[in-house]
Order: structure tokens, then sequence, then C-alpha cells
């Protein structure tokens, strides 16, 4: 266990140096570099920011000094932000961003795999039909959609919540709940799917023989083995949220890091691109490596196939 | 000695299961009928689709506007059909490009297979990791907001998921003993791909075709929101919907309008999935 861990980390290494490489060189085959601004610079002074910044030396010895700092944790300085290091701005960034992803996140569990395990219950119900027709709508709908459906409905409206901004609990719900209903409804659609055919099995068959009480047939014997799938679609899934998701932010007027890549990226931002890129890789290939470990807390064989 | 006689009657064909249940069918006429009303929308829309009224301004639904105008007066209804012209080419353009290059990506790593299907799959794990905005931000740079061009691009990473299914699915049917056959009688590697894994992936191909589309529409609306999609006159749905959700107090129908029918055609798309999926694998076919 401690060593398939062990593997599994030091397997990310050579990917996380592949995604910096590509990253590199597509943010460097951008037309247009961070100075370029609608009032150009003189010449001269473009050349000398270049050079402070190591922007005119050629791109293998950039990629090779951006490396070589990685290796110490320094993400390099901001282009665009004068005076500002990438490690600064994205450090102030991840805390708002983390915590809206593990609220949403939360909350697309709490609602999704329950609303799914009650529809593959009674297959065909009105308990199926309504809330499945609910989450295929949830589907349908871009966020930026329900984004300003709910904030018309609860702030506009009832006023019971701030319609957008950052800093207490209260500004937390509506992007919450717009990420949380976005993400809950594939979540319960997938989780009925997979429980329906986990139901059909035969070891479902014998324990029902047996005079195995519904219920625990229910929770104990499928939603164990039914649930696998939805742990896997779980692990991506969080690390979109919690790396930042432009549209909600932007609704929202939240101060997240999915703003912060999209800005990045429009300014020509290199390093900036850069370190945002990596902190989505990294949380992905964490967040993926999670999802394997509690698959195999389910399913022990699963373990035994790997290592 | 009497003849043997067997009454079973034949096998159910691919459309006879597909036409069982009536909603895959009502979203299949539904997607036909508002795709052609689409695509003669140059010629059957009730007003050109750009040109603006001022003196008008946006107007509710009415008997000489259906869907009413938007904030320049210009008529809804023919802007939610040019929309849906330029979505729904844009849908398939991307969905045929990302199963082209999926099909062909899948079937090539898991035909050849051993190292070289581990190195196939891996690549497509590392390009998973970079962020699709970055992609597409970078192509609208490169190419300009030239649609066509920007969904080539969208089409081109979308195959991602496409590649890994059929890869799994060519190296199940690989082991089974028709293809074992068909090695031993001689069959070239080509000949195997076109006489027994394309007629076999076909299903898989069909339902995933389906659902790759609202993932692209999903996309095109996302690129729209960033303000990167097309260039107005121009418009998409998601365009609609985006500047809708900026007047939505005012003027709700310009949101619920558009919505509605993106999230109708959607709907219908999921609905088509399922029932070309049962379809195409009867043992699917239980609830």
């Amino acid at each position: 266990m401690f060593l398939y861990v062990l593997k599994r980390l030091a397997e990310m290494v050579p990917v996380l140096l592949l995604v910096v490489i590509a990253t590199f060189f597509l943010a460097h085959a951008v037309p247009g570099g961070p100075f370029d601004k609608e009032r150009p610079l003189p010449p001269e002074v473009k050349l000398r920011l270049e050079a402070y910044y190591g922007l005119d030396q050629p791109l293998v010895i950039q990629l090779k000094n951006y490396i070589k700092n990685l290796l110490q944790g320094d993400l390099g300085p901001s282009l665009k932000y004068p005076g500002w290091t990438v490690n600064e701005i994205i450090g102030s960034r991840i805390p708002v961003s983390v915590t809206l992803g593990t609220v949403s996140i939360i909350l697309a569990v709490l609602i999704g795999i329950p609303v799914g395990v009650l529809a593959s219950s009674y297959p065909n119900s009105s308990l199926d039909r309504v809330p499945m027709g609910f989450a295929l709508l949830g589907v349908c709908l871009p966020a930026f959609v329900l984004g300003p459906i709910l904030s018309l409905v609860f702030s506009k409206t009832f006023g019971w919540l701030p319609p957008c901004g950052w800093g207490s609990p209260i500004h937390l719900v509506l992007p919450a709940l717009t990420l949380g209903l976005i993400t809950a409804a594939p979540l319960a659609r997938l989780t009925r799917g997979e429980l329906l055919e986990v139901g059909q099995l035969d070891y479902i068959r014998t324990a029902k023989a047996k005079g195995i009480s519904p219920f625990r047939v229910r929770f104990i014997h499928v939603l164990r083995n039914g649930i696998l799938p939805v742990v896997t679609y779980l692990g991506p899934a969080t690390a979109a949220l919690v790396s930042g998701t432009f549209v909600v932010e932007s609704l929202f007027d939240v101060p997240g890091l999915g703003r912060l890549f999209v800005t990045a990226i429009i300014n020509r931002d290199i390093t900036l691109i850069l370190g945002t890129t990596l902190i989505y890789a990294v949380a992905l290939l964490v967040l993926n490596l999670m999802a394997d470990l509690i698959k195999a807390a389910l399913d022990p064989r699963l373990l035994r196939k790997n290592s | 000695m009497s003849e043997l006689t067997l009454d079973t009657p034949a096998p159910a064909t691919l459309w006879q299961r597909f036409t069982r249940k009536s909603l895959p069918l009502i979203a299949l006429s539904f997607l036909v009928i508002l795709a052609t009303v689409c695509f003669l929308s140059p010629w059957i829309s009730p007003y050109d689709y750009k040109s603006q009224n001022l003196l008008l301004g946006p107007t509710s639904p009415s008997a000489d506007h259906w869907f009413g105008t938007d904030l320049l007066g210009r008529d809804l209804l023919s802007r939610v059909l040019q929309g849906g012209l330029i979505s729904i080419t844009v849908g398939l353009i991307a969905t045929l490009v990302a199963l082209f290059v999926g099909v062909i990506y899948g079937i090539a790593a898991a035909e050849l297979g051993g190292r070289f299907e581990d190195f196939s799959m891996r690549v497509i794990d590392i390009i998973s990791t970079l962020p699709l905005t970055l992609i597409v931000v970078l192509c609208t740079v490169v190419f300009g907001q030239n649609i066509w061009l920007i969904f080539l691009a969208v089409g081109g990473v979308s195959w991602l998921t496409m590649a890994r299914i059929i890869c799994t699915k060519t190296r199940q049917l690989k082991s089974r003993q028709f293809v074992d056959a068909s090695v031993a009688l001689g069959q070239s590697r080509l000949g195997i791909i076109f006489n027994h894994y394309l007629p076999n992936l076909s299903g898989t191909i069909a339902v995933y075709a389906t659902l790759t589309i609202p993932n692209v529409l999903m996309l095109e609306a996302f690129v729209s929101f960033l303000g990167l999609g097309v260039k107005a006159p121009m418009t998409s749905w998601g365009l609609l919907i985006k500047e809708g959700t900026d007047v939505m107090e005012q003027c709700p129908w310009l949101l619920i309008i558009p919505a509605t029918t993106f999230a109708l055609s959607l709907l219908s798309l999921s609905y088509l999935g399922d029932g070309l999926r049962d379809a195409f694998d009867p043992r699917s076919n239980k609830n």
C-alpha cells in the first residue's frame, strides 16, 4: 500500500515535467508578448524589459532556467504585475478557490449521490422520474444560465443573499450552490445507472435469496460496488472545482484561480499561465490518486491487480 | 420424415429496436425538424437576422415577432434560427473531427498493442492534464476569431475520451475467437479492422457521437461567454444565451427562449443517445 502510493507519486514527476514543457511552448506560441500594449512601448524599453525577465534568450535556455527555479519552488516573477511573484499571486488565490471548490463538491456529493441511490431504489416510479428529470435539466443548463437565475431568485427577489463578492461565509452560498447543482446533476445520473447495473448481478440475487434485508442489500452489497465509477468521476471533477472555475468566479465576482488563469492567457503573462496550469495538473494527479486509493479501500482486488 | 420447422420470429432490426420506445423517437424527430428549419433559415426566416430596428427596440413576443425582438429591434426568431445554424454546424464538425481522430488513434493503439498501447494511453493522460481553456483560448488567439478553425481545434481536443473508449473496446474484440479465426484464415490487418472491428464498434461510436455534440455545444457557449466566439452581428446559441443573461430582468424572453431551445436540443441528444445504446446493445435493455 505504502509502496503503491510511493510509486504513483514518483510517476507524477515525469508527467508534470512534460506538462510544464508542453505548456511552456504553447504559451510561447501565442503571438504577441506581455509588453505589447495599446500604446506601444519605446523599443529600447521593451528590449530592456525582455532582457530583465530573460525573454531575449533562446527558448530552450529559458525553459532550462524555469525548470531550475521550479525545482526550488520558485514560479518566477509575474510579467504583467510588476513587483509580484507568481507564488504570491497564486498563493493569495488558492484559499479562495479551494474553499469554494471544497464546499461545492461536498454539496454535489450530498445532493447527487442520495438522489441517485433513491432513484435506483424505486426505478420508474415518481421518486425516480421527478428527480432524474431535474438532473437531466441540470446537465443541459450552462453554469452561466443557472448562476444568474439563482441570483435573481435568492438575491434580487427575496434579498436573502448578497448577489456577489467575497469575504464572509454568506458570500459562499450562491457560487457554491451553482457549482454544486451543476456537478450534482451528472453525479446523480451516473450513480443511478451504475447502481441499477450492479443490482442485476448474480451475487445480489444470491444475497436477496439468503434473506438479507433489502435495506442491507441496497446499502452494503450494491452501493459498495456500484459507487466505484462514481469515485472515478469525482477525481477530475473535484480537481476542476478546487483549481478554479472561470464562469462562476466571474458571475459572482469571486477572486479565484479560474479568473486569474484566463486573464493570464489574455495578458500573455507566461509565468502566470505556467504557474496556474501546474497547480491544476498537480490537483488533478493528486485527486486521481486519492480516488484510486478510495476505490482500493472499497475493493481491495483493484490494488492487487496494480502492484 | 417430416420437415423440422423453427418458428422463431426474425430478430428485430436495429430500427425496430430503436422505435420500440417513444421518447428517443420523439427526440430524433425534434432534432431533425429543428436542424432542417435552422438550415433552411436563410430562405424561410421571417426577418433578416442582422437588420436592426432601433425605433422598435426590445419588444416581448407578439404576432409580428413570435419570439419578440432584442435590444436593437432584431427579430429573435430569426436570430435563434441563425444561431442554431452556426451551433449545429459547429457541433457536427467538431464531433466528426473528434470521432475521426479518436477512432483511428484508439484502434491503432489497441491493434499494435503492448508497449505502443501503454505509450499512447500515457500520451492521452498527459494531454488531458492540460487545461482545455488554454488550448481553446490559444486557438482563438492564433487563428483569430475564425469559428471554423476554432472548432476544428475543439474537435481536436474532444477526441481523448473517444480514443480511450475505442482502445478498450478494440482490445476486448481482439481476444474474441472470430478475430482469431479470421487471422488464421489469412485476413490482413486492415481487413480485420474494416470487416470486424469497425462494424462491432459502430454502436459505441454512434452512442459516443450523440454524447459529444452536447459537450461541444457547451464549449461553444463557454467560448461565447469569454467573448471569444463568433463575432457580432453573426450569432450562435451560446452568444444569444450570454446576451440574454445580461438583460434577464428587463427582457426575460431574450434569455428564456434561446436557453430553452438550447436545453431542449441537449435533452433530445441525451434521449437519442440512450435510445441508440439500447438499440445497439439489446442486453442493456433491462429496465
